[in-house]
C-alpha cells in the first residue's frame, strides 16, 4: 500500500511542481526526495516508487502529446537523437530519464530517514 | 555507519542531474540538455502540437489603435482586417513571431555575426566575416536614414517590432520554439534594428558575391595575365538576348565616365598580390529568378498575366510566409519575409508585382595603404587620412568575446588587414565599398507598392529601391504591363570593379550613380510582353558598362523570351506549365556540338550506350529522363577536361569561367587553345581529344549511378529543401523535381524556385502561389512543410484574395483571431 501510495504521491507532485516551468525542470527531485523522507520504505522500494512515479508521469504524458501530434514531431527527434526513428524508444527514454533522477533522490530521502 | 549510502546516493542524484542538465558533446555537436529537453512539461513534447490545433482566440494587447480580425484558412495563411495600417503591421509582427519566431531571429543573428552566441567558438569565423562585412554598420545606417527620411516606413517597422514583442512577452518558457530548445538558449527582444539586419541578409545573399569573386577575379587576372584572362573572362555572349529588346535606342549618358589614364599598367596590367580569402558561406551563383507579364493582346482574357518565382537557397522553415493585408488604404496579398512587415513579392486590388535580381556590381574592394599597424590612418589623395575605428564586440557561448576593430575609410570598412588575415595577399588592405552600406530607404518601396493603384505609384514607389539591384515587374488591371532595373548603380568605365581597385586617391573611386531615369526599362511593348531572367538587361549600346559578364546567366532569358514571343491567347494554366518548363536550351546548343567532336569507332559499348541515351533525349529535363542526367555529367566532364589542367597551376582560388564562355569559345574556334592539356608536353589535344576524354570520365560516373538506379535525372540531382541547421529528419530530402541550372523550373540540388506566384489582372483577380514549405515553422506542425510535394510536382494552390464581406462565412476559412486594445 505504501509502495503504491508512494509512486501516486510521487507523481502528482511532480506533475504539480512541473505546471511551474519558470522553475527548472528538475524540481521534481525535491519532492520524489520529500515523499520518500515521509514515507518510510526500505532503501530499494523507495528507488522504485520513485523510479515509476517518475517514469509513469512521464510516459503518460508524452504519449498524450504525441497521439494528438500524430507522432510527426517524435519521428523526426527520434532521428536527431539518434534512436532510429522509433517514437516508443523515445518515449521510454523519456521515462528512464525522469525516473533514473527521482529514483536516486527517493533514495536519497530513504537513507536520510534511516540515518536520522 | 548510515551517512556513507547516504552521501553516495545524494551524489548520484546530484550527477544525474548535472549529467542529464548539460550539453554534451558528440561526434563534434553538442546534444541538448536531455533532460531538459525531453522533459515532457519543459522540453520539446510541448512543441508536439496538435494536428487538430484551434487557432481561434481572442487577443488583448497593449499598442494596438483599433480592433483587428484575422481569419485564417485552410492552409494556415491568416487574412488581416485592419482600420489602420500601422494596425496591421502589429499584427503580422505578431503573427510573423507565433508561426516564425526561431527563424526570424536566426537569420538576423546570421546577418549581425551573432552565431558564436548561441553555437560557440566554431562560429567565430563566421562572425568576424559578417562584422568586417559591414553588415550591422549598413543596417544601422538604414535605420538612421529611414528615421530621418521615411516616418511612414519608420512607423510600419516600430508597430511590427511591437507585435513581435507582445508575442514574445506573453510565451511561456515551456512554449518556447522546438529549435531554442535543442540549441539550448532562448529568444530575445525583437527590435526594429533586426528588420533593418534582414534587409543586409539578403542583400548579402543577393549581391554580396562579389566580396568573393572581386578576389578571385583579380587571381584569375594575376595569374593568366589580362589577355588571357579576357579569353576566359569574356564580356561578349552571343547568344544573350537581354531585358530590354536589342536594337532599343538610348540617350546619351548623364554620367561621362572616364577611365584613369593609367588603367593598363596600373590596373588591368597588374598582376601582383593574390588573396586567398574565402567567405564562410558564399551565396549562390545561381541565386536569380524569373519575371514576366504576358499583356492582353496575347491573353484570353486580354488582360495581363504576371508570373514570378525568386530562385533562392530552398530552406525550412521557409524564407516566405503568405498574408493578406486589408486596411482601408489597401487590399494586398503575397509573400512575406518573416522579420519585416508589408508584402514583398504580391498583388493588390489595382496592381501586381514581382522582382528578380538585377546581378549589378554593386560591391568592390579599394587596396589601402596604412601609416603603420595601428591602422590608424591611411593614404588618400596625397595625406594621411585618420581612419575612424568601429569596434564590434563577438560574444562566444562558453568562451571569451572576440572583439573587431575595424578602419572605416572614405570607401568603407577595411574588410581584411593585418588582423584578419587574406593569406597569399602580402598583407594586403582591402576596403569595402558596397551599395548597401549607402543607407537608403530600405523597404519603402515594397511598402509603397502594397499601396500602389496604377503605373504612376509603382514607377514613383520602386524609385525609392536604392541599395541593391532588382528587376521589378509590373502589371496592372488597367492592362499597363512594365519592366524596370532600379538601384542607384554604379556608373562603371569597362571593367571598372572587376578586380580590386587601388584606392590610394581618388582616380578609381566610383564617378557617379546612374540616373533611375536612365536606368534600364520597359513599358507597353509592341511585342505584348517582358521578362528578366537576371540576364544582362540591355545590349552593347547601353551607355554604362553592367559588370562582369559572369554575373549574369543567359540562358534562361532565351527559352523564356522565346515561349513568351510564341504564346498567344494565354490563360493562367499556361502561365503554370511555363514557369515548371523543364526544356533545356543549354543542351540544345551545347549537344550538338558534343557530337559534332565524337570520334564514333572508337568508343566503347558503355559509351556508346550513354551517347544513344544523350542523342534519344528529348531534351527536356523531367525527373525519369536519363538523357538528362547523360548530358550534364559529360558536360561537367568536358569542362573538368578543358580546364582542369591550366587551372591547376593556380596555387590560389579561381573559379571557372562560365559555360556559356566555354560553349561558344567552342563554336567559334575550331582550334581553341585552351583544349590542349599542357600536362602532356609531347602533344597538342584538340577538341575532339577533350571530348573523347570526358566521354570517358563521364561514362565512369553514369555507370556508377546506373548501377545504384540512379540515372534518371531527379534521383541524380537529388533536391532537398533543408532546415536552416542542415538537420536532415528536419529537412525534406530526395524530392521527386525536374528542371535545373539554366531551365525555366530552376530547381537544382538545393537551390531554385522559393516561391512561385501566377497573378491574372482579371476584375476579381485570379492567383496562384506555391513555396516549398509550409506556413508554421514548428517541425511539430502539421503545417511545416505541407506544401512541398504540391511544389515538387508543379502544382498550384488557387490564392484566396479575400473581401472581408464574404470571410466570416467562406469556406475555406478554418479560425478566427480578434486582437482587441487592452
Amino acid at each position: 500500500m505504501k509502495f503504491i501510495v508512494s509512486i501516486l504521491l510521487t507523481a502528482l507532485l511532480a506533475f504539480v511542481a512541473g505546471l511551474f516551468t519558470q522553475f527548472p525542470w528538475w524540481v521534481f527531485a525535491i519532492s520524489s526526495f520529500v515523499v520518500s523522507a515521509l514515507i518510510t520504505q526500505s532503501p530499494g522500494k523507495s528507488f522504485l516508487s520513485g523510479f515509476l512515479g517518475l517514469f509513469l508521469l512521464w510516459v503518460i504524458l508524452a504519449i498524450i502529446k504525441d497521439a494528438a501530434n500524430e507522432h510527426i514531431l517524435s519521428t523526426k527527434v527520434s532521428q536527431i537523437l539518434p534512436l532510429g526513428g522509433s517514437y516508443i524508444m523515445l518515449i521510454l527514454i523519456t521515462g528512464i530519464i525522469g525516473g533514473l533522477i527521482s529514483g536516486f533522490a527517493a533514495l536519497t530521502g530513504a537513507y536520510l530517514k534511516k540515518s536520522s | 555507519m548510515r551517512i556513507v549510502p547516504l552521501l553516495v546516493s545524494a551524489l548520484l542524484t546530484w550527477g544525474a542531474i548535472h549529467l542529464f542538465n548539460t550539453q554534451l558533446s558528440v561526434g563534434g555537436s553538442k546534444t541538448p540538455r536531455l533532460g531538459y529537453f525531453l522533459s515532457p512539461q519543459h522540453g520539446f513534447w510541448q512543441n508536439a502540437e496538435s494536428t487538430e490545433t484551434n487557432y481561434n482566440g481572442n487577443i488583448v494587447l497593449k499598442d494596438l489603435q483599433g480592433k483587428v480580425e484575422v481569419y485564417i484558412d485552410d492552409r494556415l495563411v491568416p487574412h488581416i482586417y485592419a482600420d489602420e495600417d500601422n494596425d496591421a503591421y502589429y499584427v503580422q509582427g505578431y503573427l510573423h513571431a507565433k508561426f516564425r519566431l526561431w527563424q526570424m531571429e536566426f537569420q538576423t543573428h546570421v546577418a549581425a555575426g551573432r552565431l558564436s552566441e548561441i553555437v560557440g567558438k566554431e562560429r567565430v569565423p563566421t562572425d568576424q566575416f559578417f562584422r568586417r562585412l559591414g553588415m550591422v554598420y549598413g543596417a544601422e545606417k538604414t535605420k538612421a536614414y529611414v528615421e530621418k527620411n521615411n516616418p511612414e516606413m519608420q512607423s510600419a517597422i516600430d508597430s511590427y517590432a511591437k507585435g513581435v514583442n507582445a508575442y514574445i512577452a506573453q510565451l511561456k518558457p515551456e512554449e518556447i520554439p522546438f529549435e531554442y530548445k535543442l540549441l539550448d538558449y532562448k529568444p530575445e527582444a525583437w527590435t526594429s534594428l533586426k528588420t533593418y539586419l534582414f534587409q543586409m541578409f539578403m542583400s548579402y545573399d543577393l549581391t554580396g558575391r562579389g566580396a568573393v569573386t572581386d578576389l578571385q577575379m583579380s587571381n584569375a587576372r594575376n595569374y593568366f595575365g589580362y589577355k588571357d584572362f579576357d579569353r576566359l573572362f569574356t564580356d561578349v555572349q552571343d547568344s544573350l538576348d537581354p531585358i530590354i529588346p536589342k536594337g532599343t535606342v538610348y540617350a546619351n549618358p548623364a554620367v561621362k565616365v572616364v577611365s584613369p589614364v593609367d588603367v593598363q599598367t596600373a590596373y588591368l596590367g597588374d598582376t601582383s598580390g593574390n588573396s586567398t580569402a574565402m567567405a564562410p558561406f558564399v551565396p549562390n551563383k545561381s541565386n536569380g529568378s524569373n519575371n514576366w507579364v504576358v499583356g492582353g493582346s496575347k491573353t484570353k482574357s486580354g488582360r495581363p498575366i504576371l508570373a514570378n518565382d525568386p530562385h533562392l537557397g530552398l530552406n525550412l522553415p521557409s524564407l516566405w510566409f503568405e498574408v493578406q493585408i486589408s486596411t482601408p488604404t489597401h487590399r494586398t496579398y503575397g509573400a512575406s519575409f518573416p522579420g519585416s512587415p508589408a508584402v514583398i513579392i504580391g498583388f493588390n486590388d489595382s496592381i501586381a508585382w514581382g522582382v528578380t535580381n538585377a546581378g549589378r556590381d554593386v560591391l568592390d574592394y579599394y587596396e589601402m595603404k596604412f601609416k603603420d599597424s595601428t591602422l590608424n590612418e591611411y593614404w588618400y589623395n596625397g595625406e594621411w587620412v585618420k581612419a575612424e575605428k568601429r569596434s564590434e564586440t563577438i560574444k562566444v557561448k562558453d568562451s571569451a568575446n572576440v572583439i573587431e576593430n575595424i578602419a572605416m575609410t572614405v570607401y568603407g570598412p577595411t574588410m581584411y588587414d593585418l588582423h584578419y588575415k587574406n593569406s597569399g595577399s602580402g598583407g594586403k588592405n582591402l576596403a569595402l565599398r558596397w551599395t548597401a552600406h549607402d543607407g537608403g530607404s530600405g523597404l519603402l518601396a515594397f511598402y509603397k507598392l502594397n499601396h500602389a493603384k496604377n503605373y504612376d505609384d509603382y514607377l514613383e514607389a520602386i524609385s525609392h529601391w536604392n541599395t541593391t539591384g532588382q528587376n521589378f515587374a509590373f502589371a496592372s488591371k488597367t492592362g499597363d504591363i512594365a519592366l524596370k532595373q532600379q538601384a542607384n548603380f554604379v556608373a562603371r568605365w569597362f571593367r571598372q570593379g572587376d578586380f580590386i581597385l587601388p584606392g590610394q586617391d581618388s582616380t578609381y573611386a566610383w564617378q557617379g550613380y546612374i540616373p533611375t531615369e536612365e536606368n534600364p526599362m520597359i513599358k507597353n511593348p509592341e511585342r505584348g510582353f517582358v521578362s528578366s531572367a537576371n540576364q544582362k538587361s540591355t545590349d552593347k549600346t547601353y551607355p554604362y558598362y553592367l559588370g562582369a559578364a559572369s554575373n549574369f546567366p543567359v540562358y534562361r532569358g532565351v527559352i523564356i523570351n522565346r515561349k513568351l514571343a510564341a504564346i498567344s491567347n494565354a490563360t493562367a494554366a499556361d502561365i503554370q506549365k511555363l514557369q515548371m518548363d523543364n526544356y533545356n536550351v543549354f543542351a540544345e546548343m551545347a549537344r550538338p556540338l558534343i557530337m559534332k567532336y565524337v570520334n564514333q569507332p572508337v568508343l566503347t559499348a558503355d559509351e556508346k550506350k550513354y551517347l544513344d541515351i544523350m542523342n534519344s533525349w528529348n531534351g527536356v529535363s523531367d525527373v525519369n529522363e536519363k538523357g538528362a542526367t547523360v548530358f550534364n555529367v559529360i558536360w561537367d566532364s568536358l569542362e573538368t577536361t578543358i580546364w582542369g589542367d591550366e587551372f591547376a597551376g593556380a596555387t590560389t582560388n579561381i573559379g571557372w569561367p562560365d559555360e556559356i564562355t566555354l560553349l561558344e569559345s567552342l563554336q567559334r574556334d575550331s582550334l581553341y587553345s585552351f583544349a590542349d592539356n599542357i600536362k602532356t608536353k609531347n602533344k597538342v589535344e584538340t577538341i575532339s581529344d577533350a571530348v573523347m576524354e570526358a566521354i570517358k570520365k563521364a561514362t565512369v560516373v553514369l555507370q556508377k549511378a546506373d548501377k545504384e538506379g540512379k540515372l534518371g535525372w531527379a534521383a541524380f540531382k537529388d533536391t532537398r529543401v533543408s532546415h536552416l541547421l542542415k538537420i536532415n529528419p528536419l529537412s525534406a530530402l530526395h524530392l521527386p523535381i525536374g528542371g535545373g541550372k539554366h531551365i525555366i523550373n530552376a530547381t537544382t540540388e538545393t537551390h531554385g524556385p522559393s516561391w512561385r506566384m501566377i497573378v491574372h489582372m482579371t476584375d476579381e483577380i485570379e492567383a496562384y502561389g506555391v513555396y516549398p514549405g509550409g506556413q508554421h515553422g514548428n517541425p511539430g506542425s502539421k503545417y511545416y512543410d505541407t506544401f512541398i510535394d504540391y511544389w515538387a510536382t508543379g502544382k498550384y494552390y488557387p490564392i484566396l484574395f479575400l473581401h472581408l464581406k464574404d470571410a466570416p462565412t467562406h469556406k475555406r476559412i478554418k479560425w478566427l483571431m480578434t486582437f482587441t486594445k487592452a
